[in-house]
């Protein structure tokens, strides 16, 4: 398949987005069950909150230059019932609402308690709403992931592999960038953010590899004879139909075939995941902020080269019917 | 997960495909492309026609694949454009309810109006059989001539898609194939009627009759006159004119 640029800044921007979600309502529960001290500051989930929201509010802007009527984009929200593609259209903006709203509760502290237990330590509405959100972030990544992984005539991504990655990278490269909001504000959970995003790096170097893994041992379900409809064991295309191109061998095709797909593996494999990781552990080490944040942004260039990757890589079984031409 | 299961249609336009009739003219793909470029829908446009590169959006498009192996080939022409899938698979994951299947005929469409342009659907086509308009904005598809075959204007005999009139062997049947007796349904039937690619569940509406062998067995006896035991061969008797003739009244 072709890679559009617009989609693989959208699905990684977002990931992001719901990561640092993720980790700023796991941190706040961290605090509330006492694993770690209360921020002095607060301010911390807040700003953090904040940065989510306009990664996902870039994520979204990128997704309309996908659209080629971008003015009637509002019909999308329409068949969610049976479009996976229309979920993700409704779930963002409530996503990003709920961000919004976590932020605005912790940063003017509107904190009611709503149920004190005998530490003295009490679920706040802060709390209730960023859990909300980070649940909603989760789902999101189940509804992006599922948008590739529902569409059965391209086998490199109709697994759960495709929604589970989706879902660790995102909390992956989420936990850097809150591991950097922390540090710059000063939060005690800088260290563990920092901690999570390794794990959560290798545990994505993982399972990212395994459906590579996967891929690579995929059985064609049809063929020639069933595309045609001829018993013949040798069938060989002669003409396509046309002498120049058309949009069914632009749109599931990608520039560089094969060998474009291997090498941007190699990097991806390396930028996204290895080279990371290893500056996460100097990072852990030595707590620079300065290796944290490159950390994050080789992390990023990283996952958008996944993103080529993985949409380069699928095979449209219509291509079937575009093999050659004499 | 939430999606509605189709409910079958009870009448489905459809077209069906004589490959073994089919001689790969593409008289089928101008007059497609004359009838659907020249509609109210806007045209299909042609990018860079005269250019190294030429692009263009087609309906329906003739692909030729060659069976076997030198020298024992068959040359198999194949026109291929929307299936009218029973199940159409790019339906459900349309986000704008731009691609529906209509419940009257089951004719799968594209409305242009609600169509935002994000090509989903033709990822969710095993057959190829949707081509993008970069002028318009919208995906575009075989309609089967909706704007054709309902027109009261036209003689009834003109009443169907432009490529079924202009096909010069008549290889494109169009008829409703829940209807037994239909032309379509019959042909279907009697000739080994196929569907492509039936390992997706697509249940495609349109269907494809197989290549197929004519053969006559001759018996020697067959070759040798009957009437004529003694082999004689050469001119009849000529009859006289003046003789006469059996009713008296005829001439010879």
């Amino acid at each position: 398949m072709r890679p559009a640029f617009s989609v693989l800044f959208l699905t990684t921007l977002i990931g992001i987005g719901q990561g640092l979600l993720v980790a700023l309502s796991v941190g706040q529960w961290i605090e509330t069950i006492g694993w770690a001290p209360v921020d002095p500051n607060g301010n911390f989930i807040a700003y953090g909150a904040v940065v989510a929201v306009v990664f996902l509010g870039l994520g979204l802007f990128a997704s309309f230059f996908h659209l080629a009527n971008p003015q009637r984009a509002w019909r999308a929200a329409t068949r969610w019932r049976t479009s996976w593609l229309s979920r993700e259209v409704l779930l963002l903006p409530v996503v990003m609402g709920l961000g919004l709203v976590y932020a605005l509760i912790q940063y003017f502290n509107v904190q009611p308690a709503l149920v004190t237990f005998a530490n003295g330590e009490s679920v706040t509405l802060g709390l209730v709403v960023g859990t909300v959100a980070a649940l909603a972030a989760l789902l999101l990544f189940v509804v992006t992931g599922m948008i590739y992984a529902c569409v059965k005539f391209i086998r490199e991504w109709a697994s759960a592999w495709t929604v589970i990655n989706f879902m660790i990278m995102g909390l992956a490269s989420g936990s850097a960038v809150a591991a950097i909001c922390a540090n710059l504000e000063g939060g005690v959970l800088a260290r563990f953010y920092l901690f999570a995003a390794l794990v959560l790096t290798v545990v994505a170097l993982a399972t990212r590899s395994y459906q590579i893994w996967l891929n690579s041992r995929l059985a064609l379900k049809s063929t020639l004879k069933t595309a045609i409809g001829q018993h013949h064991q040798q069938i060989r295309q002669i003409s396509q139909g046309f002498m120049g191109s058309s949009f069914n061998n632009k749109e599931f095709s990608a520039p560089g075939g094969r060998d474009a797909v291997r090498g941007t593996t190699v990097a991806f494999l390396f930028f996204a995941f290895l080279l990371p990781a290893a500056l996460m552990i100097v990072a852990l080490g030595h707590g620079g902020l300065v290796v944290l944040a490159s950390a994050a942004a080789i992390q990023y260039l990283g996952l958008l080269v996944e993103r080529w990757a993985f949409f380069a890589q699928g095979q449209h079984v219509q291509n079937l019917y575009y093999q050659g031409k004499a | 997960m939430f999606g509605k299961k189709q409910t079958p249609a009870k009448k489905q336009l459809a077209l069906v495909i004589d490959l073994n009739v089919c001689v790969g003219c593409h008289a089928c793909v101008t007059s497609c492309k004359e009838w659907n470029t020249s509609g109210s829908a806007g045209p299909l446009p042609d990018e860079n026609p005269y250019g190294a590169d030429p692009k263009g959006v087609f309906f329906n498009r003739v692909q030729t694949f060659e069976c076997g192996t030198y020298p024992n080939t068959e040359t198999v022409h194949f026109p291929k454009s929307c299936l009218h899938c029973e199940d159409p698979p790019c339906v459900p994951v349309c986000p704008t309810g731009a691609s529906y299947k209509r419940e009257e005929d089951g004719i799968v469409l594209v409305d242009y109006d609600k169509c935002i342009g994000c090509k989903y659907c033709s990822w969710s086509c095993p057959y190829g059989a949707r081509e993008f308009d970069e002028v318009q904005g919208v995906m575009k598809k075989c309609t089967l001539c909706v704007d054709r075959i309902y027109d009261t204007s036209l003689d009834p005999k003109l009443r169907k898609p432009a490529c079924v009139l202009a096909c010069p062997t008549s290889a494109r049947i169009f008829g409703d194939i829940k209807d037994p007796q239909s032309e379509a349904s019959i042909a279907i039937a009697e000739n080994s009627g196929f569907q492509l690619m039936p390992e997706w569940g697509t249940n495609p509406a349109n269907h494809y009759l197989p290549r197929r062998k004519t053969r006559i067995t001759l018996h020697e006896d067959e070759l040798v006159r009957a009437d004529n035991p003694l082999k004689v061969e050469g001119e009849p008797p000529k009859v006289p004119l003046t003789s006469p003739t059996i009713d008296d009244a005829s001439n010879w």
